[in-house]
């Protein structure tokens, strides 16, 4: 097989992979942040003891994290070594600054956060768990200034001499036309995921009617959270998606499978729904709102949009790999506002914590925002495609030279066999950790407490 | 060459040192987990580096970006070059990272597995990190186009594999000294055992290498006999050396655990000073990857410099706090 194809290969199953853990330890970091404040302002210890339980959650899935991660810092060189001579001197620096300003913080703190229950003061503990939300938000900032700078490089010259391109500005480098948008919607998404994980979680607990003192507070943070970050989501996907209609007008197009406008009216339609047809170039059984993607795109109904065949042909990436994910992830975004929506009206009068039609559906939707999340990051980088850094790069002569198809598909096999193993470990020891704080006596009041040896 | 170039080269073999003092105590605990019988004291061990190991590792993911962002050639060359030994680092380091934290929710059988994959996979880690530097003190098939082009066994020379070895010693002196500081009773005595049979194979190890290097690359030898200045450096790593071996039988571990620190920095600054400007040595010179033909532009390299003066005393500061708030016993740490 293909070198290049297979180098793809194990980028995105490497990557994927990595990116199911980093959203949900980035967001539910920030909800330990709040148990963590909320115990040192009321000195409570129920709040200390569920605070507790959602950093053993939290240290399992970050351990998972640091795990996949460190291939991402060695794969660059290995298996993309002539990407790594050719951007090195911008994309280093954000990969190298993420090391130092953010996965020191976060690793360093993780430790304090884990282990200082007994050894430090509810103030110390919650600056650690500061500092740790805080480290992981600005690893989030420092990777996806790198992959920005993929999408929409700026700061930057080509050296034709020594074939490389090479940093002017470091400023505009870091602050490309993408970085904004991008790090807010992936901080967001991150947000939503912990929300919709700790909901589902909650449930569960209420489901099995254990902890359900513990559970009720859980889901009902949960569910304010997951809502606010769930509306903020629409402006903020909408923002990107923006970005992208300005910046990357192809990708765009691939995303709403856009060959052309189909007919004479002033505008852009949007398309309600269709099939796309790649092998024709085409959409069937198309439904369209006359105007609609102008609007969208670019806030302007009569605007002109770019479609597919206002580009050369080998420049297109894949456009089903590139519109039904997009399609999906816009579905799920909305689902998301609709469910917690419903959460939060149910919650007038506490019916939400007894409703078992709304708690098992939320216990089945914790994997939907982690899907969600990989359909996000697949059009990204699909709809990039073929390039690696858009417009001055193709990803095909970014492949390590020396490395062969024969040692990549091993390896492959070889990250296919741990990573299963760690997903497996790492479903089992949540579950383990669930199972151990339902089957965990509740201790009374501190009231009755004392009316019982008193 | 530029200053930056120069201050650059020396940054990384400062995150080395770092990454060796830092992460190789806890890598050398790793090898010593192999020698526990009783779960009670495998468990102990873990605790003992279980709030440190991950800050610790952070050293190497930082020396490999600073590299990448610095000289990027000399990241392509050698991660693709040694892919094999590379990749096989990386699954012991994943491998490590989970056998750690799944040891704490495991019990009985699965526990010493997680402990035995924990001990081969540090061990694993500890002799291919040696390994790689001696391929670079020894030099590696770089061609023009700067690519590295070898086979398993090239990876594998005896040399390298000295290398590795000493460190191994090394790190098992280094990691029972730690031990011997944060463990309790029988374990405590064990390590003080393991510190002294380490540190005799450390040293005679240690002194071979060095001896047999100045074989192995002759440039190196005649740098030193070039500027005398130089020899600071191995007379750093010989008087860590010896103040370790000769603090070994005293009660108060820490000064032995400090010189072993100093001739970690002292060993790792000898091929630094041995090898500066090259970085990557061709086995035909004129393909060597130096300083000054792989750095990036001035620009960046003034840019991470800022972020690394800015960040690197920040990261010292909390990290020695962090070492304060778990000093003492560590029967807290051994289950979040």
């Amino acid at each position: 097989m293909d070198a290049a194809l297979l180098a793809r290969l194990q980028f995105a199953l490497t990557v994927g992979f990595h990116f199911i853990f980093p959203p949900l330890t980035i967001g539910l970091a920030w909800f330990i942040v709040g148990m963590l404040a909320w115990y040192r302002k009321t000195g409570d210890e129920a709040i200390r003891r569920i605070a507790r339980f959602w950093v053993t959650l939290f240290g399992i899935t970050f351990a998972v994290g640091v795990a996949t991660g460190i291939t991402m810092e060695f794969q660059f060189g290995t298996n993309w070594s002539q990407y790594s001579r050719f951007v090195g001197d911008i994309f280093g620096a954000p990969l190298a600054a993420e090391a130092v300003l953010a996965f020191f913080l976060e690793s360093t703190f993780l430790g304090v956060l884990l282990f200082g229950w007994k050894r430090l003061s509810p103030t110390a503990h919650l600056v650690a768990g500061v500092m740790v939300a805080f480290g992981s938000t600005l690893s989030a900032f420092w990777i996806i200034v790198a992959n920005s700078w993929m999408q929409t490089p700026a700061g930057y010259k080509l050296d034709p001499e020594r074939h490389r391109a090479v940093l002017t500005d470091f400023g505009a480098a870091v602050f490309n036309p993408s970085t904004w948008p991008r790090f807010l919607h992936t901080v967001d998404g991150a947000l939503i995921t912990a929300a919709f994980f700790m909901l589902g979680v909650s449930a569960w607990f209420l489901l099995k009617n254990k902890q359900v003192a513990h559970a009720k507070v859980t889901l009902t943070m949960a569910l304010w959270v997951g809502l606010a970050a769930s509306v903020a989501q629409l402006g903020l996907g909408h923002w990107h998606a923006m970005q992208v209609a300005a910046t990357q007008p192809l990708k765009l197009a691939a995303f709403e499978s856009f060959y052309q406008d189909p007919d004479d009216r002033p505008g852009a339609p949007l398309l309600l729904f269709g099939i796309p047809d790649p092998k024709h170039d085409r959409v069937n059984m198309a439904v369209y709102l006359p105007q609609g993607l102008s609007i969208l795109a670019f806030a302007n109904p009569t605007a002109a949009v770019k479609g597919l065949n206002d580009f050369p042909r080998d420049e297109w990436p894949p456009i089903e790999m590139s519109f039904y994910p997009f399609h999906l992830m816009v579905i799920l975004g909305m689902f998301f506002v609709a469910f917690t929506g419903l959460g939060v009206l149910l919650l007038r009068g506490g019916r939400v914590f007894t409703a078992r039609w709304f708690l098992v559906p939320a216990l089945l939707a914790i994997p939907l925002p982690f899907l969600t999340n990989e359909l996000g990051w697949i059009l990204a980088e699909v709809g990039r495609q073929p390039w690696i850094v858009y417009n001055v790069m193709k990803t095909g002569d970014a492949i390590s030279v020396v490395v062969s198809a024969t040692q990549i598909l091993t390896t492959i096999v070889v990250f296919s066999i741990v990573y299963l193993l760690l997903f497996v470990l790492w479903i089992g020891a949540l579950r383990h950790a669930m199972h151990a704080k339902a089957d965990e006596v509740e201790p009374m009041p501190a009231a009755e407490a004392e009316g019982v040896t008193g | 060459m530029t200053i930056w170039e120069i201050i650059w080269f020396a940054l990384i073999a400062v995150l080395l040192v770092g990454y060796t003092v830092l992460d190789g105590f806890d890598l050398g605990v790793g090898f010593w987990s192999l020698f526990l019988r009783k779960e009670a004291d495998r468990r102990g061990a873990i605790a003992a580096i279980a709030p440190f190991w991950d800050g610790n590792e952070v050293w190497l993911l930082t020396a490999a970006g600073a590299t990448f962002a610095a000289f990027p050639p000399v990241y392509a060359a050698i991660f693709s070059g040694l892919y094999p030994a590379l990749m096989t680092l990386l699954f012991a380091l994943i491998l490590r990272a989970a056998a750690i934290e799944f040891s704490g929710h495991a019990h009985g059988a699965a526990h010493g597995r997680w402990t035995a994959v924990f001990g081969v996979s540090s061990t694993l880690v500890i002799i291919l990190l040696g390994a790689a530097l001696g391929n670079l003190i020894h030099g590696l098939p770089l061609r023009a186009d700067g690519e590295i082009v070898i086979g398993i066994p090239g990876i594998l020379n005896p040399y390298a594999v000295l290398v590795g070895v000493l460190n191994l010693a090394m790190l098992a002196t280094h990691g029972a000294l730690y031990l011997r500081m944060r463990g309790e009773g029988e374990m405590r005595a064990l390590a003080a055992r393991w510190s002294g049979g380490a540190w005799v194979v450390y040293a005679i190890l240690a002194v071979a290498t060095g001896v047999i290097t100045a074989f192995v690359n002759p440039a190196m030898l005649k740098k030193f006999l070039d500027t005398p200045l130089l020899w600071a450096a191995p007379a750093l790593a010989i008087a860590g050396i010896a103040v370790t071996g000769l603090w070994l039988r005293r009660e108060t571990v820490f000064p032995a655990f400090l010189a072993s620190s100093v001739g970690i920095a002292g060993l790792l600054a000898t091929a630094a000073v041995g090898l500066f400007p090259v970085m990557v040595p061709g086995l035909n010179p004129a393909y060597s990857l130096t300083a000054h033909n792989s750095a990036n532009s001035t620009l960046t390299l003034q840019t991470m410099l800022v972020i690394v003066l800015i960040g690197v005393p920040i990261v010292l500061g909390y990290t020695i706090w962090v070492y304060r708030v778990f000093r003492g016993k560590a029967d807290d740490m051994i289950q979040y």
